[in-house]
């Protein structure tokens, strides 16, 4: 945190002086291990048996907070029976379909109340009310709609024994589970001592409970894993257990890799989802509106995702307006249907194959920043066109003439086709909106000069283009231009002649279209409708305009307000500074502890209050419960928190949403020096793999070659860069403070390899080869994995290979490959394995035949790692009898 | 003969002493390295305001310092030391000599005597009394607060640990560049700094050899400088920090102090950054953390103190700074004593040699 968010580590900072302890768990020693009360150092890649040996510890020492989770979580829930855990098949969930090398999730569902075990999983509601096939949840990368909310269900009829003792509760499943994480485990797969184990564990549950709270702080690199999004659920279990959640001080915080990442994915720059995390609708699952709606949320789950078709309706309005009514489905079809998995990767890689003619880069250098740089490079040499947004000439834009392929004779300038567009921006300070930081906090910037020359900014840029678009299709009755001739495309223009981007945001707060208030601002999302009488471009944020005043520029000095600073910019939902912050009060609606009071039920008023926003139906008494099937909000008792979630309570176990699992298991990285120590099964058998020829791996674990690529690589930033460098690289002071490519490396690797500090080395992996020069240094330690010593390189990635930026040098990333994650396709990009030898890389032809002679020798093939299943436990279609 | 004696050495008001009649209270830096992060945020901001150039583009492969030192174009400058843990015990142990030797600030009296008071982890926390804090007095934070200073009083030394240091200008009490210029360029401005006047400098260099730590020195570089359009200005003549004298003046903090994000550089009267600098060392001794000590705050040291005070972690040699810096002056008394010895033994024996050829 220090190292890569230097400015919000003051708060860290200021932490410590009110008595915190800080521990840093990485696999490096970096400017936050320098100034935190502990560094633990660990293997890239085994977060999952750190974190599930804490689990573990928590459950068989009875250090859970037992109230809280009895009352606030699924642990009581019960699970079909049909249920079996990767203990029972050698690391597979039951559910695993060889054929399309994902899970059926149908048998990780809740038993339901009243009938048989899970008698009809899948036929109230659409789809995805139902038990969607993984498969096709990968395809559309369904893991990113969680983002406001959980999955639906087809109801909230749930068995639960708050006793926890029966063996089909969660709780009894969780501790099955994690029982063989222990210590000895931690030590023998992280390379973490039983005694560094132990002190985080005391550390973290003394620090939780009535009293107490403890928070995880990440970077994202955290979910850059073929598990990523795992990594992230098993510390939110943890959390739940040690009573963390929807309390102050405690949660899991996401530290964003740049100004407004958590904005770019509310109102989305994805190709899955739609603004508020509504799903984008994907073809045969959710080909009529009604299929769409209810597969989004259904009405009879509870919580506030049961009204998913209010937040779509009011969508449809602000983008289709007076064209958006009842009878064609509020112009749902003009809306594309997703016909499968189209992130960054898969669009490289169908670039790659010439099937993509043209593609806009804003802001993003992929020749540098994105996995397997090499393959981005060779597939932007395939576009017709290229539209280059940035501040500098980066090497995206200049790839065609100064790329390494071109030295390698991979690439040569006279055959390159693409045509390159490059276009200036207005930087941040030019140009007025909203950043939406970690915290979901709108702040609003204000302009404080005009851009240069012909620079603008993004919002003007997409403005126009819209505006010359229609102008050209004005004339056209071709149907499929509907969707861009009706859109609401009539933004008023600002004193500089600028497109308002308050007008923007107003647009996003939403409006009343007709009866009283029509005309008037959306006050908060609680007020949008399904029958077309509002309009929201993205219902999370509605209540930013409220009243008409734009509260994302509220500025009120927090020294000069309450501890929660309501008056300081506005929070989604509804200025809320803590989610589920219903959990910070007990069952009863008393707080917990008053060193720990947030939110508290008023017996008097007879409403919520506190210091923040209730994240709760403020007259609904602690002890209210609903009708059995009652859906919707009203559906939520008094005591669940989580609204959510379509029970109301905080998941330990998944039963629906996660596509590689319902809990989060170790699996080795797609590539990696150490054979699974847990379970046949090496790694996740739901990842994403793409066998290509350009896209190789080496081989891992105790498969034969694997010894040729010994050692785990990790790649990262450092304070001075900012990612791939167009915002660093091109600025001499900040290129003077880091200005060439390293390798961090330990004095045992060191002597091991004859690396030689300030010297240069060669490092290669199964797609290519980098030259860096070599840090020695006890800040990376050799770490005994399995009773053998394994050796970490570290690599900061913002350096590339081009001739206009102040400082250059090979792209870390040109040494990764694709492999993703099957929830949310991230790459991993924080583990794989490589050699490093002394000396600087062969030029020109030589650099590929190196990589070719490692490849050879460790018998690389397009099948190398890339086998879903490795274990034969648990054959598909007959999930019951692996059990004997 | 005390006020002209406190011209050259020890401690004095250099404001008031450079004529001033209506000073302002000396400024000064408190540079609190326990609470570094490294981000050279200072480095990158001082240049920004200064319109330094830049000082060149290669790695040292000396940890993250590719700075090096303070120049004519480094202003601010991160030092990075890696340690491993007998280096720790050995900064502990020379620490706990200087408070053995009446240095401020002990433990609390029913704390054990001479058991090991080591604290765990790799870097000194307890804070407290140093930031300021947003929450109002809170019982329960005094007891975390205490609960964490038992903690850390126990434990054992960290394996490794990495310090981070941004140095800076002295701007002492007596400055050995100021006394030796002959041009009047430096100068001691109203807040008690010292300046250099660009266009009143002829770049003699007398300045570079005489300041005690290493920090002014003559611009030589004309290499295009990337952000200026290709022209260095001030080439030739001496420079080093003006404690952001063009702010100073406007009430405004210098440019390093307002970007550092820990508030580990710290700005303010030179008075109130001793006070400052002197609770927080006791703090951390009260914490175990002996080897944490004080830089620059005595007023009788050879440079008669400095106006930027620092806390370290180690010996100053560890971070690059003179563990005695005395400025040329204050050995001129000295000097002239000898030189007068000298020049009356001269005379006493000139005399005794006419005399003894009379006889």
């Amino acid at each position: 945190m220090a190292e890569c968010h230097p400015v919000a580590y003051q708060w860290v900072t200021e932490a410590r002086l009110r008595g915190a302890k800080v521990i840093h768990i990485d696999p490096r020693f970096t400017r936050t291990s320098a100034t935190a009360d502990k560094h633990v150092p660990i293997r890239a890649g085994s977060d999952v048996v750190f974190l599930g040996a804490l689990i573990n510890h928590i459950l068989a020492n009875e250090l859970y907070f037992k109230e809280y989770v009895v009352a606030f979580t699924n642990a009581a829930t019960m699970v079909s029976e049909d249920y079996q855990d990767t203990e029972d098949l050698d690391g597979l969930f039951s559910g695993y379909d060889d054929k399309l090398n994902n899970y059926d999730p149908s048998s990780w569902a809740y038993a339901t109340e009243g009938e048989g075990p899970n008698a009809s999983p899948g036929t109230i509601g659409g789809p995805a009310a139902g038990h969607e096939h993984g498969h096709s949840g990968s395809e559309r990368s369904a893991g990113d709609e969680h983002g406001s909310g959980g999955p639906a269900l087809e109801h909230a009829k749930v068995k639960r024994d708050e006793s926890l003792q029966d063996p089909h509760t969660v709780f009894q499943i969780l501790k099955r589970h994690y029982a063989r994480y222990t210590p000895e485990m931690v030590s023998e797969v992280c390379g973490i001592s039983v005694d560094d184990f132990h002190y985080v564990a005391r550390a973290v549950t003394e620090n939780s409970g009535r009293d107490r709270t403890s928070a995880f702080v990440y970077a994202v690199g955290w979910t850059q894993h073929t598990l990523g999004a795992q990594f992230i659920r098993t510390a939110a279990i943890i959390q739940l257990l040690l009573g963390n959640m929807g309390r102050p001080g405690g949660g899991i915080m996401a530290l964003r890799g740049h100004a407004s990442i958590q904005g770019s994915t509310d109102i989305p720059t994805l190709y899955n989802i739609l603004p508020g995390y509504l799903a984008m609708p994907m073809v045969g699952n959710h080909d009529t509106w009604d299929d769409y709606v209810s597969a989004i949320g259904n009405k009879q789950q509870k919580g506030f995702w049961a009204n998913a078709d209010a937040y779509a309706v009011s969508l449809l309005k602000a983008w289709w307006g007076d064209a958006a009514t009842k009878e064609n489905d509020w112009a749902f079809d003009y809306l594309p249907r997703l016909s499968g998995a189209h992130g960054t990767y898969q669009t490289t890689m169908a670039m790659k194959d010439g099937q993509v003619e043209g593609y806009f880069l804003l802001g993003q250098n992929p020749a540098v920043g994105s996995a397997h740089a090499k393959m981005q490079r060779l597939a932007l040499a395939e576009l017709k066109w290229l539209v280059v947004r940035d501040l500098q000439m980066i090497e995206s834009a200049t790839f065609w003439k100064d790329a390494p392929e071109i030295a390698t004779g991979e690439l040569s300038t006279e055959k390159i086709g693409t045509e390159v567009f490059f276009l200036p921006p207005a930087s941040h300070v030019e140009k007025a909106g909203t950043f939406t930081q970690t915290q979901r906090l709108l702040q609003w910037r204000h302009k404080a000069v005009n851009p240069p020359g012909d620079c603008q900014s993004e919002l003007e840029f997409f403005f126009e283009l819209g505006k010359r678009i229609r102008a050209r299709l004005a004339d056209s009755d071709d149907p499929r231009d509907r969707p861009l001739l009706d859109l609401t495309w009539d933004y008023p223009l600002d004193d500089e002649g600028e497109i308002s981007s308050e007008a923007v945001l107003q647009e996003i707060n939403g409006r009343h279209l007709s009866g009283d208030k029509a005309g008037e601002l959306a006050g908060m999302y609680t007020e949008l409708k399904a029958d077309g009488s509002t309009s929201s471009g993205c219902w999370i944020y509605s209540g930013v305009y409220a009243g008409g005043v734009n509260r994302s520029a509220n500025r009120k000095p927090g020294r000069e307000q309450g501890p929660t600073a309501q008056e300081w910019g506005w929070a989604w939902p509804d200025n809320r500074r803590i989610l589920y912050n219903r959990a910070s009060a007990d069952p009863e609606g008393k707080p917990w502890s008053e060193r720990k009071k947030y939110v508290w039920w008023d017996e008097e008023q007879q409403q919520w209050t506190g210091i923040d926003t209730p994240d709760f139906v403020k007259t609904k008494a602690p002890s209210y419960r609903p009708e059995p099937g009652t859906g919707g909000p009203d559906g939520l008792a008094g005591d669940d928190p989580f609204v959510m979630m379509a029970d109301g309570k905080g998941w330990l176990f998944a039963p629906k949403g996660m596509l590689d699992g319902p809990l989060p298991t170790h699996y080795e990285p797609q590539e990696s020096p150490v054979q699974n120590p847990l379970y046949g099964q090496q790694s996740n058998p739901a990842r994403r793999v793409f066998p290509r020829k350009d896209n190789l791996w080496s081989p891992s674990g105790n498969a034969p070659g694997a010894e040729v690529y010994p050692f785990v690589f990790t790649t990262y930033r450092l304070t001075e860069h900012h990612t791939a460098g167009g915002m660093s690289r091109w600025l001499p002071y900040l290129s003077e403070l880091q200005p060439e490519f390293f390798c961090e490396v330990s004095p045992e690797l060191a002597a091991e390899r004859g690396l030689a500090n300030g010297g240069w080395a060669t490092i290669v992996s199964a797609r290519s080869a980098v030259e860096a020069r070599v840090l020695v240094t006890e800040r990376m330690t050799p770490l005994v994995i399995g009773g053998r010593t394994i050796h970490q390189v570290g690599l900061p990635y913002h350096w590339g290979v081009g001739r206009d930026a102040v400082v250059s040098g090979d792209a870390a990333n040109d040494l990764l490959g694709i492999a993703l994650d099957p929830n949310v396709q991230i790459q991993e990009s924080k583990a794989g394995s490589c050699d490093i030898v002394p000396g600087r890389r062969p030029q020109g032809e030589a650099l590929l035949r190196l990589v070719e002679e490692y490849q050879s020798r460790a018998g690389v093939t397009v099948e190398t790692s890339n086998q879903l299943r490795t274990t034969t436990a648990g054959a598909s279609g007959s999930s019951k009898e692996a059990d004997a | 003969m005390g006020f002209w004696q406190h011209q050259l050495a020890g401690p004095t008001d250099p404001s008031h002493d450079a004529a001033w009649e209506e000073p302002e209270p000396r400024k000064g830096f408190f540079t609190d390295t326990s609470i570094c992060i490294g981000c050279k945020a200072c480095e990158v901001a001082c240049k920004e305001w200064n319109a330094i150039p830049e000082d060149g583009l290669s790695l040292t492969g000396n940890s993250y310092d590719n700075t090096g030192s303070l120049g004519a174009s480094t202003w601010r400058h991160v030092a990075f030391i890696e340690q491993t843990a007998d280096r720790v015990e050995e900064a502990r142990a020379s620490g706990r000599r200087l408070v053995d030797l009446g240095m401020p600030a002990l433990r609390p009296p029913d704390a054990p005597q001479g058991s090991p008071s080591a604290a765990s982890g790799t870097a000194p926390a307890g804070l407290e009394g140093v930031v300021p804090t947003a929450v109002a007095d809170d019982g329960s934070l005094d007891a975390m607060a205490a609960a964490a200073r038992t903690a850390h009083a126990t434990g054992t030394l960290p394996d490794f640990r990495w310090l981070m240091a941004s140095d800076v200008c002295k701007h002492c009490t007596h400055a050995g560049c100021l006394d030796v210029c002959p041009t009047g360029a430096l100068f001691r401005t109203e807040h008690g700094t010292v300046v250099v006047q660009p266009d009143v400098c002829n770049g003699c260099g007398y300045c570079v050899a005489a300041c005690p730590f290493g920090v002014i020195e003559r611009r030589e570089d004309e290499r295009d400088d990337k952000r200026g359009g290709g022209v260095v200005s001030n080439v030739g003549v001496a420079q080093k920090c003006t404690l952001c004298y063009d702010r100073l003046g406007h009430d405004q903090t210098p440019a390093c102090a307002q970007a550092c994000p820990t508030t580990s550089i710290k700005f303010g009267t030179l008075a109130e950054m001793l006070d400052t600098a002197r609770d927080r060392v006791e703090v951390l001794h009260d914490n175990g953390f002996t080897e944490a000590r004080l830089y620059g705050a005595n007023a009788d040291d050879g440079v008669g103190g400095t106006g930027s005070v620092f806390l370290l972690l180690d010996e100053p040699e560890v971070y690059g700074l003179p563990p005695d810096p005395r400025v040329p002056t204050a050995d001129l008394p000295d000097m002239f004593r000898k030189a007068g010895i000298a020049a009356v033994a001269m005379f006493g024996m000139a005399v005794a040699a006419f005399a003894g050829r009379r006889r």
